[in-house]
């Protein structure tokens, strides 16, 4: 089976807080560490796991620039066979919609029966896996945490869905699946991975290879921008609820009502 | 002197002359036993080069220490008797069955040098030996058998039991020690019956026994006994040999070589491979133990040392708390698949992964490397390079649980494992005002200091934590020390990242570290974290002395430059605990104890389990995240030791401990009538500034 | 501006709550619109939605297809393409279906496509106004979305209050003749329910965490009522995984879950950096602990202090009331 899957490169919030710059157009970035997207790396175990049994070959693809290329090493170490980069200058600014131009125009190029995204990124929107598939014309999924691979037409996926419950389907490939977290569990990627693979060579697609209109793509085209950043406000410390118990309670109540805590 | 028993030299049965059998018997059992270790050496010879040449001073002394005088064996006192007693045994035998195998072709044989004096000394010295060792192999059975201590059994998992094989052995022993009494008894018997001047038997000892037991048999039956006693012992004692190299006690023959062998340095780790430069472990095809083949032949020896007496296990912690390990099976499962992979008839097998098939992940992840096992063995057989190496073939192959992942992840990208940012790893030093009080120097943009400290992650960043690095830096303002830190330029020391099997990220760790120390330009290091001192002071090289905090305090006591006040508060009951990595991996046992004894009113009792016995607390570093099925955590187990020695202030000196310590109160209902407090903040608060 | 519609996800018969959500976030849009709800289904249940959400509504449109008897993105896109008019706006929940549905629709109509959308700020000419968070919530955007061409618009659920006013009086439109072949590449097998007591904590919008403050076993039940009372998941932290009062799926923390809620009541936690951890996404934080400088209430963004064993039962009470 031959699997595309597309990963991102993102910053690592999860363990610091994260400051917006001082013109609000992005959040400070000076120290912050890079990594592959959790979601995609998911996707890239699932792949390998499926080519150990089914045979094939794993292909990973980022759009990006130059730095991208250490995701998509990292992902080579875990087992992925081929890299691809698409970087242009062009692609920058790209919404969603843009990106999954850019995903078509390298899926088109290969002959893959299944690709495969993160269910979400840093944007945690969820979209680009969706549009490609229908700019494909291709089944899809999402939020998938399982594959079996009924046979070389047809797989059977599960998505979870709302309450821990799993949707089963089947699906008809080439599909496109996005990927959640807990599919698998991704395999640990050493710095002597990454150094094994480290002179394997990544080819660099730009617009005019992938055949992309720079009208299609970029900051020009994207029907959806972001304007500013900024930190929703948060207070230094609790705001201690004090008074009888009955006053804090019916105080806390109304705060749990504002804020979705009761359903 | 005419005999007065027809020698077996001399002896016909049914016609045969029986110096036909006293032949056969030595060349065929020499033959196979040449024949089984061949087959036995042969994995070795296939395993990974190993280094054990260097050091030979201290290689002697233990073999003097370890092997020859038991230096270990008491430490199980009943049991290590019995061993004493049989070992020595052995060795008086030793020389006993050797001359008797030729005496079966030579009557009357002496060994050169064996037939004055000291051949009478040795004769009366193996009579009462052979009677000590078949008392203790009597004792030895009926304890095994009957009373069966716990440390013996062999759970479920780990297949049947050993006893079967244990007490045969010993009635192999004891059939030695009775046929060659025998043998002399009979003879002794027919010279008295004879009123031939007897040979002397020493009063009390087995063959003294026999003789007086068989003085009034008649004189066929004496030969009889003669004859039969010597072969039954030439046939036991060969078949003892070439029984040896089936099972636990191939140890008669390898203990000698494996405490040679064994381990002459502390606290550190193997390097992956012997002979490889840190420069050169890129190039390598595979890192750390995948299959039987990649340990080293050490190791392999090791597995056929194994006595399978169970102390390891006894005092690891990790089978305390029921996790899933047993260092005890770690080398019976490896010795059982030599076995099978390397069979004495036929083909040898194809090796296979080792996890997954004899061990399993969470085994190799559950050891906390507190070194409690070696430290016991009395054989001198390894388990943390072991783990440790077995550990690098997982993380070589990805096999990394997910808990484990992001924290190593965390180290790569930002050097510590929880994944804050550089920056603030300095932060101890402002925070609740701290820099008031106490200027802490960061020696970068050319600000210099005699000393650096050496923080490492967990006190840099752990609220709690960042206490003892308070106190450490309190401290040593007090003691007139110009120390400074690296600040964010400081990462993580790496000791549980290379102990944990990612051996290219501590060598990343470490170049970065070593090149920030030498460039501070401190002439010493000194640290509050015994991970982070182990680690510079066995892992790194090019450093600047290294120094626990504690042998820094002890000094500065005995030098009057540190002064302080009463005990706060008499009541209390204090007990150290020693850290593992500054006890057992560094021999640092005496200095936080004098300190502590030096608050005047101090009331300090020791635990039961105490300096190289130490229990671990549950492990530090990587091991926080780690979290393997078990029934207890150590540290409830420990506090509870403490309790026990009747103590309620624990005293640690490493900041894991502390965590564990703190947390295993709180679980263990404690709270109030336990407490944990590290070394550095106990001295902090009985300074006199 | 262009027409605004929404789509009502529905399950036995009911409509979601994000039916009523949807018609809110609507209005802010434009406040004059005539909104027209989509619901797709079959039979009795998919009538039973079409009367309940009508007066929420000016108009409902119904497409009845056995095929869609099970809400299949792939299907529901293929009947939205045939019935929705050129330059639409269409509101969906942003939730499993709705990401199913949403970025593919959006491509086949040719719209603008904005997901998770956290609210809606209004409208200059045909762009829209709209913020969204990042960074796993840690930071918010304004997003401008061109509609021009219709837009697709996946609204978080919780985060518009709903319409209660049932004012629209809508009436039941039957488009079921235009949606076309709804013939799909993926097929609805079988629905797997998550196994009982095996609650995914990670995946939960409100939790009641439990810690050393419980005490003893037994008291556990105390949580689990206010939990159950709130509609929230019960987790814990570490302690009471190593006590064995919880199983370990529901232990929050650096060594066990990390979560996301979107509010999480600490109940008796002191708040310690491995578990601390463990909570991602900054959510709603109520710490309650008999310890008035436990460091919970630093990170906390309502504190109490009180014992949860005395304080839990009365707030189960109220909530209860309710």
């Amino acid at each position: 089976m031959e699997i595309l899957v597309c990963v991102k490169r993102v910053p690592d919030t999860s363990e610091n807080e994260i400051a917006v710059n001082s013109d609000g157009t992005d959040i400070d970035r000076d120290d912050l560490v890079y990594s592959v997207n959790e979601w995609d790396n998911y996707a890239v175990e699932e792949a390998i796991q499926i080519v150990d049994r089914v045979g094939g070959k794993v292909t990973v693809v980022a759009v990006g620039d130059d730095e991208s290329e250490e995701v998509l090493r990292r992902e080579m170490a875990m087992g992925a066979h081929e890299g691809l980069l698409l970087s242009d200058d062009a692609f920058a600014g790209s919404d969603g919609k843009g990106i999954a131009t850019i995903l078509k125009a390298a899926v088109e190029k290969g002959k893959y029966d299944l690709v495969l995204t993160g269910a979400q990124a840093d944007a945690g929107a969820g979209q680009v896996g969706g549009m490609l598939a229908a700019m494909l014309d291709q089944p899809y999924a999402s939020l998938v945490n399982k594959i079996e691979v009924i046979d070389d037409k047809t797989l059977k996926v599960g998505r979870e869905i709302e309450g821990g419950n799993q949707e089963m389907n089947e699906i008809q490939m080439p599909c496109v699946l996005s990927i959640q977290t807990g599919i698998n569990e991704p395999r640990y990627v050493g710095i002597r991975g990454i150094r094994k693979v480290a002179s394997v060579e990544i080819p660099v697609l730009g617009a005019s290879d992938l055949g992309v209109s720079s009208d299609a793509v970029g900051a020009a085209a994207a029907k959806v921008k972001v304007q500013d950043y900024f930190v929703p406000q948060l207070g230094a410390g609790a705001e201690m609820l004090e008074g009888s118990t009955e006053e804090i309670i019916d105080k806390l109540i109304e705060l749990l009502k504002a804020k979705g805590g009761l359903k | 002197m005419e005999p007065v028993l027809i020698a077996p030299s001399n002896f016909s049965f049914l016609g045969i002359p029986t110096i036909l059998f006293s032949l056969v018997i030595p060349i065929v059992g020499v033959g196979l036993f040449t024949y089984i270790m061949a087959r036995r050496i042969a994995p070795l010879v296939k395993a990974a080069p190993d280094n054990r040449f260097d050091d030979i001073p201290n290689r002697v002394i233990n073999v003097v220490k370890i092997w020859l005088a038991q230096w270990r064996q008491p430490r199980y006192m009943t049991a290590g008797v019995l061993h004493i007693l049989i070992f020595f045994g052995f060795l008086a035998l030793g020389i006993r069955s050797t001359s008797l195998v030729i005496i079966g072709l030579k009557e009357g044989f002496v060994l050169p040098g064996m037939d004055g004096v000291i051949g009478h000394i040795y004769n009366i010295l193996k009579d009462y030996a052979a009677t000590w060792v078949l008392i203790a192999c009597m004792i030895a059975a009926v304890r095994r058998g009957v009373f069966r201590p716990e440390r013996y059994d062999v759970p479920k998992k780990y297949g049947h039991d050993h006893t079967g094989e244990a007490v045969f052995v010993l009635g192999i022993i004891s059939t030695l020690m009775i046929s060659e009494s025998l043998f002399e008894a009979s003879y002794v018997a027919a010279q008295v019956q004879q009123g031939v001047k007897p040979e002397f038997l020493a009063p009390g000892t087995l063959a003294w026994l026999l003789k007086n037991m068989v003085l009034d048999k008649p004189q066929e039956t004496l030969q009889s006994l003669h004859i039969a006693s010597y072969y039954i012992h030439d046939i036991t004692f060969f078949f003892f040999l070439c029984f040896l190299p089936m099972g636990k006690h191939f140890h008669v023959i390898t203990s000698l070589f494996n405490v040679f062998f064994m381990r002459t340095k502390r606290g550190n780790v193997k390097p992956v491979k012997y002979g490889i430069t840190d420069e050169q472990l890129d190039d390598l095809e595979s890192f750390g133990v995948k299959k039987m083949e990649d340990f080293t032949w050490k190791h392999i020896l090791d597995f056929y040392t194994c006595a399978d007496c169970g102390r390891c296990s006894d005092q690891c912690p990790a089978n305390a708390v029921g996790r899933p390990l047993s260092p005890r099976f770690i080398s019976i499962k490896g010795r059982d698949k030599i076995f099978k992979n390397y069979p004495l008839r036929g083909d040898f097998l194809k090796s296979e992964p080792l996890i997954g098939d004899i061990y399993e992940e969470d085994e190799i992840w559950s050891c906390t490397t507190c070194g409690a096992c070696e430290q016991e063995c009395p054989l001198g057989i390894e388990y943390i390079d072991k783990i440790v190496d077995l550990r690098r073939g997982m993380v070589d192959e990805g096999m990394v649980p997910q808990s484990l992942q992001k924290p190593l992840k965390a180290i790569e990208k930002r050097g510590n494992p929880w994944g804050k940012m550089e920056k603030k790893r300095s932060e101890w030093t402002t925070i609740n005002n701290f820099s008031e009080t106490c200027n802490v120097k960061i020696l970068e943009d050319g600000v210099t200091a005699d000393v650096l400290y050496f923080v490492d992650s967990i006190s840099s960043f752990d609220d709690r934590m960042q206490g003892i690095a308070q106190a450490t830096a309190r401290v040593l303002t007090a003691a007139g020390i110009d120390f400074g830190i690296l600040g964010k330029d400081e990462k993580d020391s790496g000791n549980e990242v290379r102990r944990f099997g990612e051996e290219m990220l501590f060598q990343d760790l470490k170049r970065h570290n070593t090149e920030m120390i030498v460039n501070s330009g401190a002439r010493k290091i000194v640290t509050a974290d015994p991970h982070a001192f182990n680690a510079l002071k066995n892992d790194y090289s090019g450093l600047p002395k290294v120094e626990h905090i504690s042998q820094v305090v002890a000094r500065a006591i005995k030098t009057g430059r540190l002064h302080l006040k009463m005990i706060e508060d008499e009541s209390k009951v204090y007990t150290y605990h020693d850290p593992c990595y500054l006890g057992r991996h560094n021999s640092v046992y005496e200095d936080p104890r004098e300190a502590l004894d030096a608050l005047e009113g101090i009331r300090r009792v020791e635990m039961l389990k105490s300096r190289d016995r130490s229990f671990c607390c549950g492990g530090g570093g990587l091991m926080l995240f780690y979290e393997p099925e078990e029934e207890e955590r150590m540290a409830v187990l420990r506090v509870k030791m403490a309790a026990k020695a009747g103590a309620n202030v624990i005293v640690t000196a490493c900041p894991f401990c502390l965590v564990n310590m703190e947390d295993a109160i709180k679980v263990a209902g404690m709270e109030g009538k336990m407490e944990a407090i590290d070394f550095v903040e106990l001295i902090d608060r009985h300074l006199i500034r | 501006m262009a027409q605004i519609f929404t789509y009502i996800t529905h399950k036995g018969g009911v409509a979601d709550d994000t039916a009523l959500e949807l018609a809110a976030a609507a209005k802010k849009i434009d406040a004059g619109a005539a909104v027209t709800a989509i619901v797709t289904g079959t039979g009795s249940d998919l009538d039973a939605v079409c009367n309940d959400v009508a007066a929420s509504y000016s108009e409902v449109w119904k497409i009845d297809n056995p095929a869609l008897a099970y809400p299949n993105a792939e299907a529901v896109r293929k009947a939205l393409i045939n019935i929705l008019p050129a330059g639409a706006i269409l509101l969906l929940p942003h939730d499993t279906f709705g990401m199913d549905l949403g970025p593919g629709l959006s491509i086949k109509t040719n719209s603008a496509f904005v997901a998770d959308v956290a609210d809606i700020e209004g409208t200059d000419g045909t762009t829209l106004k709209l913020v969204r968070q990042e960074f796993s919530g840690q930071v918010s955007t304004h997003v401008t979305c061109d509609a021009s061409a219709g837009a697709i618009l996946n609204i978080r659920p919780g985060v518009c209050k709903a319409d209660e006013s049932k004012s629209a009086g809508g009436k039941v439109v039957d488009k079921s003749g235009n949606a076309g072949d709804l013939k799909a590449g993926r097929k609805f097998l079988e629905m797997v329910q998550a196994e009982v007591g095996d609650v995914d904590i990670t995946k939960s919008d409100v939790l009641v965490s439990v810690g050393r403050g419980i005490e003893e076993q037994d008291n556990i039940e105390i949580a689990k009522e206010l939990a159950e009372a709130m509609g929230a998941d019960l987790s814990c932290s570490r302690p009471i995984v190593d006590a064995k009062w919880m199983e370990k799926s529901r232990q929050v923390g650096t060594s066990g879950q990390t979560v996301k809620p979107k509010v999480y009541m600490a109940m008796g936690i002191s708040g310690s950096f491995q578990h601390l951890g463990g909570i991602k996404g900054s959510p709603y934080m109520i710490a309650v602990n008999k310890n008035p400088k436990a460091p919970i209430f630093q990170v906390a963004d309502v504190g109490i202090v009180a014992n949860i064993l005395e304080f839990m039962p009365e707030l189960t009470e109220k909530i209860k009331e309710l």
